[in-house]
């Protein structure tokens, strides 16, 4: 949830155009370089301190994960992979996850409350939990498990992308904080080049299968990584190789939303028709006629 | 008519059960639907706003199955399906034009049992899928692949019961007669003998 804006290209549970009267909004994108992050959490730290929320202390699960999952106090977190490429060889794979900011988002596709999830013109999908109605149907609709509902309210929470601080000319709080360089903000353009340029460092390094992750499935993120092992996002604590907005998903939100709903008016309709053309079923007629012939 | 010629048809304890479901039923799908299509979300401020809605409903819907599940004990051995229903089937077309003369039905014709079996599959369903997506109590111990699949499979059992509802009311208000049967419990000879006459004859006896 940011400031306002006049740059939505989406809005949930919405059938007309949202405000979007600047038209064209330079497309925004963050770039992980995992081949770069060292697991400092820093980002983790920035954010809970840009974004001010703070989560219970919980307990160590026994791995480099702390705290083990996202949550709605909790909008991103490494997660550590300890990965064997061949026999003897260690990889530490650290991962930091959270919301990808679809260019198709499923969370907005299944939210039925209006306007509690947005697109903005520049690919941020924010939710706007005064909105938030509690449902977690955003949960349903997510191809990489990321909304959170809060226990305390019932509302779901994730990753801004620092929405207030980008509509503002601010990189979000992560980039700023990230001591190595592993994130990185701008144009989805320039962070697209960019990539390739480290793909390319990448693959003169060992790195054959390096590879920029920006899944088409789900139209393209504004969350991108830069992955040493390209063809295998599973192992990164199984980022999904093709991720898309489930097929069930599609149908409920899809097809099956405006059909149904005019099926009812049809039937509705159907009855009032056949009513005024074929006329009531009555049968106390009969019955009068029936009792003058036995004389009653 | 003097009353003293009505048939009975429905007893007080039946109606009452019927109404109790059918309330339910009416505030279970408002605010359903509510959730479904933004078209409806506006049904969603009878019930106190959109998170009001999501509250309630659930438990909205349990309280509508268990008020079902007296209805379906009570009419359960009327619904089995007889040689005569096969024959209203057949000729379904002349059922809807009022020309049903001929047919021999029972307490139910073949479409009555036909919903009464609809509702009882949708009930089930309607409550299982339910609880599956119920946040936030149950949700968060299934898996979210079962989540879609439940969250379609309730939206589906929710439109054909809807649509079955629908015809269900269309159907008293055009058999003249048929609302009094639930709401004072009485049916006239006459309605009897023309819509249910083998059901006639046996309470006859």
């Amino acid at each position: 949830m940011a400031s306002q804006s006049l740059d939505i290209t989406r809005r949930s549970a919405t059938t007309t155009q949202p405000p979007d009267v600047r038209g064209a909004v330079p497309q925004v994108a963050k770039l992980i370089d995992i081949s770069k992050c060292i697991g400092c959490k820093a980002c983790q730290a920035a954010c809970m301190e840009w974004n001010d929320y703070r989560d219970e202390i919980g307990t160590c699960n026994g791995t480099y994960n702390n705290p083990p999952d996202l949550d709605a106090n909790q909008w991103t977190v490494m997660r550590f992979t300890e990965y064997e490429p061949e026999a003897g060889k260690l990889e530490w794979l650290i991962r930091k996850d959270g919301c990808m900011h679809c260019a198709d988002p499923g969370c907005l596709t299944a939210c039925p409350s209006p306007g509690a999830i947005v697109q903005y013109g520049n690919g941020i999908v924010d939710f706007h939990e005064e909105h938030c109605i509690g449902c977690g149907y955003c949960i349903t609709g997510c191809p990489f498990n990321i909304p959170r509902l809060s226990k305390k309210e019932g509302k779901a929470y994730k990753c801004t992308l620092c929405s207030d601080r980008v509509a503002v000319g601010l990189e979000p709080a992560c980039i700023k904080a990230c001591p190595t360089g592993a994130l990185v903000f701008g144009t989805k353009e320039d962070m697209t080049h960019h990539a390739e340029g480290r793909i390319a460092d990448l693959k003169s390094r060992g790195h054959a299968q390096a590879a920029l992750y920006d899944p088409q499935g789900v139209g393209g993120t504004h969350v991108m990584y830069v992955l040493p092992h390209g063809d295998k996002p599973e192992i990164y604590e199984g980022l999904p190789k093709d991720p898309g907005i489930s097929a069930w998903v599609s149908v409920w939100k899809g097809v099956t939303k405006p059909i149904l709903s005019l099926g009812l008016g049809v039937i509705a309709l159907g009855g009032f028709i056949h009513y005024v053309t074929k006329g009531p079923n009555e049968a106390d007629d009969e019955d009068a006629k029936e009792d003058e012939h036995e004389g009653r | 008519m003097r009353a003293a010629d009505r048939i009975s048809r429905y007893s007080a304890q039946e109606r009452a059960n019927h109404w109790m479901v059918a309330l339910l039923f009416v505030l279970a799908a408002a605010s359903g639907l509510a959730l479904f299509h933004p078209a409806f979300f506006f049904l969603s401020n009878f019930f106190g706003g959109g998170t009001w809605d999501r509250i309630l409903h659930p438990f909205l819907g349990v309280l509508m199955f268990l008020s079902f599940l007296g209805l379906m004990v009570r009419f359960w051995s009327h619904n089995h399906y007889t040689p005569a229903d096969r024959q209203w089937l057949r000729r379904f077309r002349d059922v809807l034009n009022n020309h049903d003369e001929g047919l021999d039905t029972g307490k139910y014709n073949a479409g009555q049992k036909t919903l009464f079996w609809v509702m009882v599959i949708t009930t089930f369903l309607l409550l299982l899928s339910g609880i599956i997506i119920w946040q936030p109590w149950f949700a968060p111990y299934f898996p979210i692949a079962l989540l879609r699949v439940a969250v379609v499979a309730h939206s589906l059992s929710a439109w054909v019961l809807i649509a079955g509802i629908f015809v269900h009311v269309y159907a008293a208000i055009w058999v003249k007669g048929t609302v009094r049967a639930m709401t004072r419990g009485d049916v006239s000879r006459a309605w009897a003998k023309k819509h249910h006459p083998a059901w006639y004859r046996e309470i006859s006896k």
